[in-house]
């Protein structure tokens, strides 16, 4: 064992790791006496020169001091643990998630700390935030994130980092797809996981999904869909009976998952398509908004079914996903119109009803879908059109939320800069003026919340139901499961 | 010749917002006074309502080029009864007696000739262009009322008014704006560039996050194209949806404008070839020919509206070059500027 003149001082991680753990145990003890020393002294010796005057003491008396030390600090953590765990017992409520306080540096450190615990690179904060939304993250789509990625034996799967990536870059998109791609991805995952020796499936395996989840969220953060199915996965896997060889379970695992994805996508789809269908009659002006799978499935399906009406999509910046969905609809054969959500008061006196998708549902009624959602219904709600949002049981949640702000995903600013490919008569914010310019910002919103009196229907596959009936759909369904 | 250029100007829609238009009408109208020959009032009013109307029908939407032609006539009939002497007061005041003997004197018949009409008449006008020139400054001499510190504002599009208003107070007062992108044009991006270079803190977002913001917006100030007989407006396309969403979150809106905006006309959503409320621009800007051109596509009905239509409830506070004023207020300043005879053309 090398002498505490001759260890190593600078005590950054990756040469605390050489160092054996006796010699970190020295170490600590004489930075801690330097430190009542300093106290009195007044001054602030650099860690070499206040390490030379404790070389003196024998190693048995060190030995013996560290001993006595060691006794003392385990005294002292069992009886704030017995007082802790009386406290603990009292107050439990729910935790605040650390992606809503990107201002409080210590959450930020503590989630750094365990995204490198779990060999996940971390995202880089984008340079111009805007101020109103400092609590939450606010990225831009600068460097690839995997361009620190390692390749060693915890390193997260291939499917992942694949989809990691179509996420950020923003190939798949919508709640439905997004849940249905990560579902085939951690498929892949299970199929080629193999269970090392000593160690249990169902333990282990869930460990191997933490790393691969929040390398998830750093590629985009999880949506309500997503979350709901990581949560089905986690209750599958403890599910797994004890008894079971891991080729079976593993088989099992895969079959529930690909379960999943048909009752609650797929069939919930053509139950919901089959309700809502029934609203739809001869004559009407439908208003959609956006892209939602579910309501192009749903309106396919009416028009393939012989009722006879039109659509106008509404439209809105920067994502302008309404273009694929005007697209769809023409390939059926639906007479379409096509507005931005400015104009949306000014078409509203041609519309008979309203169609909206949802990202999620939240407890207490809100309604969180694609910026621009809320806009659409209020116009509808001042003309007295109804407005129907669809959405599957497997989206409803159990956060609340009553405005926008609280949390929310804050996209690309630069996104909102681009040119179009119009020759615009008065040019969009170039790069360098947003960049040059210190007190201008942009803000690229990606969710919005509608109150629910804006909301007349919910059509699920449990029903139609009104919006403030959310919390009794998901007791029911944490009931069932 | 100069008068035909405008009139294709018009029609093309060639000009930078309404002060630009109004402007360059009461120029020509100022013009045509000192140029023509005329023997007294009426001749000279039947002469400029025959302009007028030319002008008008060339672009029916502007309603600033009639609201020009009928404060010309205005101006016309006052200088006339203060010449002949009599107080601008009794000429208007309508009494029973007046009504129960229409003899149709001199005075109401506006055919006496006058020598220094023509000079009376271009000063009048002279003075009601410098009012105008001056409305934009009198108008934000009045930010600093309206404004405290820390505060959030919204604002659409670009009006220079708003603009020069933000300004005014920023010299002053510390606050935030934020300032909604206006699509399909995207005019918001110059007023947020010019306002950001002023060392004003500006936020930029889409008109998708107008509802989602306006709960931390303290007041909401637009700028309009012509303000209605009923104390409506005649705005920018987009401004309706802003008024929604302030009044859901019972944010004040305020919407700044010079009187020159104020018409005699009312909504109306008349549409086809009578449409003279609203025009709409060409789709390029909604939906380009680059995607809306392919097979699939080429059906597809495309909106794109210039003006919205924002009722008065929805209205705050109006702030014009002679002070603020409810919208419930607005119809009886029309007497001021107008003359009942001149409603119709």
């Amino acid at each position: 064992m090398a002498t505490p003149a001759t260890a190593p001082v600078n005590m950054n991680n990756g040469d605390a790791e050489s160092l054996t753990s006796e010699q970190k145990k020295q170490l600590k003890k004489e930075r801690r006496k330097e430190k009542n020393a300093q106290k009195e002294k007044h001054n602030i010796p650099s860690k070499p020169e206040g390490q030379e005057p404790k070389i003196e003491k024998s190693k048995a008396e060190l030995r013996a001091e560290r001993r006595a030390k060691q006794e003392a600090d385990r005294a002292a953590k069992a009886s704030k643990k017995s007082d802790q765990v009386a406290a603990n017992t009292k107050q439990k409520g729910p935790r605040v998630p650390a992606n809503i306080q990107a201002d409080d540096p210590k959450v930020q450190k503590k989630a750094a700390k365990k995204l490198e615990k779990q060999q996940v690179p971390q995202r880089t904060e984008g340079q111009k935030k805007v101020a109103l939304f400092s609590h939450l993250h606010q990225y831009e789509r600068s460097l690839s994130i995997t361009k620190n990625i390692g390749f060693g034996k915890n390193a997260i799967h291939p499917a992942i980092i694949r989809l990691g990536l179509q996420y950020a870059e923003g190939t798949v998109t919508g709640s439905n797809a997004r849940c249905a791609a990560l579902m085939s991805a951690i498929c892949k995952l299970i199929s080629d996981y193999e269970t090392p020796p000593q160690k249990e499936l169902s333990r282990h395996l869930e460990s191997k999904l933490k790393p691969a989840i929040s390398f998830l969220d750093q590629c985009r953060p999880l949506s309500v869909s997503m979350g709901s199915a990581i949560k089905y996965i986690k209750l599958q896997i403890t599910n797994i009976p004890t008894g079971m060889s891991d080729s079976e379970a593993k088989l099992r695992l895969v079959k529930s998952l690909k379960e999943f994805v048909h009752v609650n996508i797929v069939l919930a789809g053509e139950a919901i398509s089959g309700y809502a269908c029934t609203k739809i009659t001869d004559g009407d002006v439908v208003m959609v908004f956006g892209s939602s799978s579910l309501i192009t499935k749903v309106l396919c399906d009416a028009h393939n079914a012989g009722i006879q009406f039109s659509v106008i999509v509404v439209d809105g910046r920067p994502k302008l996903s309404g273009r694929g969905t005007l697209r769809k609809l023409c390939r059926v054969g639906i007479k379409c119109s096509y507005v931005l959500v400015s104009a949306a008061s000014y078409i509203m006196p041609e519309v008979t009803k309203v169609f909206l998708g949802a990202h999620g549902l939240l407890s207490n009624g809100y309604v969180m879908g694609s910026v621009g959602t809320s806009m659409v219904a209020m116009a509808a709600k001042i003309r007295g059109v109804p407005v129907i949002v669809c959405c599957e049981a497997y989206k409803f949640c159990e956060r609340v939320q009553t405005d926008s702000f609280v949390n929310n995903e804050i996209g690309d600013p630069r996104d909102l800069l681009v040119q179009n490919k119009s020759e615009l008569t008065s040019p969009l914010l170039t790069n360098t003026a947003w960049e040059e310019t210190d007190s201008l910002k942009v803000l690229h919103l990606t969710y919005d919340v509608t109150p629910p009196d804006f909301v007349a229907m919910v059509v699920t596959e449990l029903g139609k139901i009104p919006c403030t009936s959310v919390p009794v759909v998901l007791r029911v369904r944490s009931l069932e499961t | 010749k100069k008068m035909e250029q405008f009139l294709l100007d018009l029609k093309q829609e060639q000009f930078n917002g309404s002060y630009d238009l109004a402007y360059k009408t009461i120029n020509h109208l100022r013009k045509l006074i000192s140029q023509t020959r005329w023997t007294h009032a009426q001749e000279l009013m039947n002469t400029i309502k025959k302009e007028g109307k030319k002008m008008i029908t060339a672009q029916p939407s502007e309603y600033v080029v009639g609201n020009m032609v009928r404060r010309v006539l205005k101006i016309i009939r006052e200088e006339y009864v203060r010449l002949l002497g009599e107080s601008e007061e009794s000429a208007n005041k309508e009494s029973l007696h007046k009504m129960l003997t229409a003899e149709g004197n001199e005075r109401d018949d506006h055919t006496k000739p006058l020598k220094e009409l023509k000079t009376t008449v271009i000063e009048a006008v002279n003075e009601y262009i410098d009012e105008m020139e001056a409305s934009i400054h009198n108008i934000s001499a009045q930010a600093i009322e309206h404004i405290h510190s820390n505060e959030v504002i919204l604002t659409l599009g670009k009006s220079r008014t708003v603009e020069a208003f933000l300004k005014q107070a920023a010299k002053k007062r510390k606050f935030h704006v934020i300032v909604v992108e206006g699509s399909p044009l995207y005019h918001g991006h110059e007023l947020a560039k010019s306002l950001a270079s002023k060392g004003i803190e500006t936020t930029v977002i889409t008109d998708t996050a107008i509802f989602a913001i306006m709960s931390r917006v303290n007041k909401v100030i637009i700028g309009t194209h012509s303000v209605l007989a009923n104390g409506g407006l005649k705005a920018v396309n987009g401004a309706h949806m802003v008024a929604l969403a302030a009044s859901h979150h019972a944010v004040p809106l305020i919407v700044l404008g010079a009187m020159f905006k104020l018409c005699l006309l009312h909504y109306s959503d008349i549409g086809g070839s009578e449409a003279t409320f609203n025009r709409l621009a060409s789709p390029q800007e909604v939906l380009d020919y680059y995607d809306g051109g392919t097979e699939e596509l080429v059906n597809v009905q495309i909106y794109s509206p210039t003006f919205d239509y924002v009722p008065p409830e929805l209205v705050t506070l109006f702030i014009s070059n002679i002070g603020g004023n409810a919208p419930s207020y607005m119809y009886r300043l029309l007497s001021e500027l107008y003359h009942p005879d001149d409603h119709v053309l």
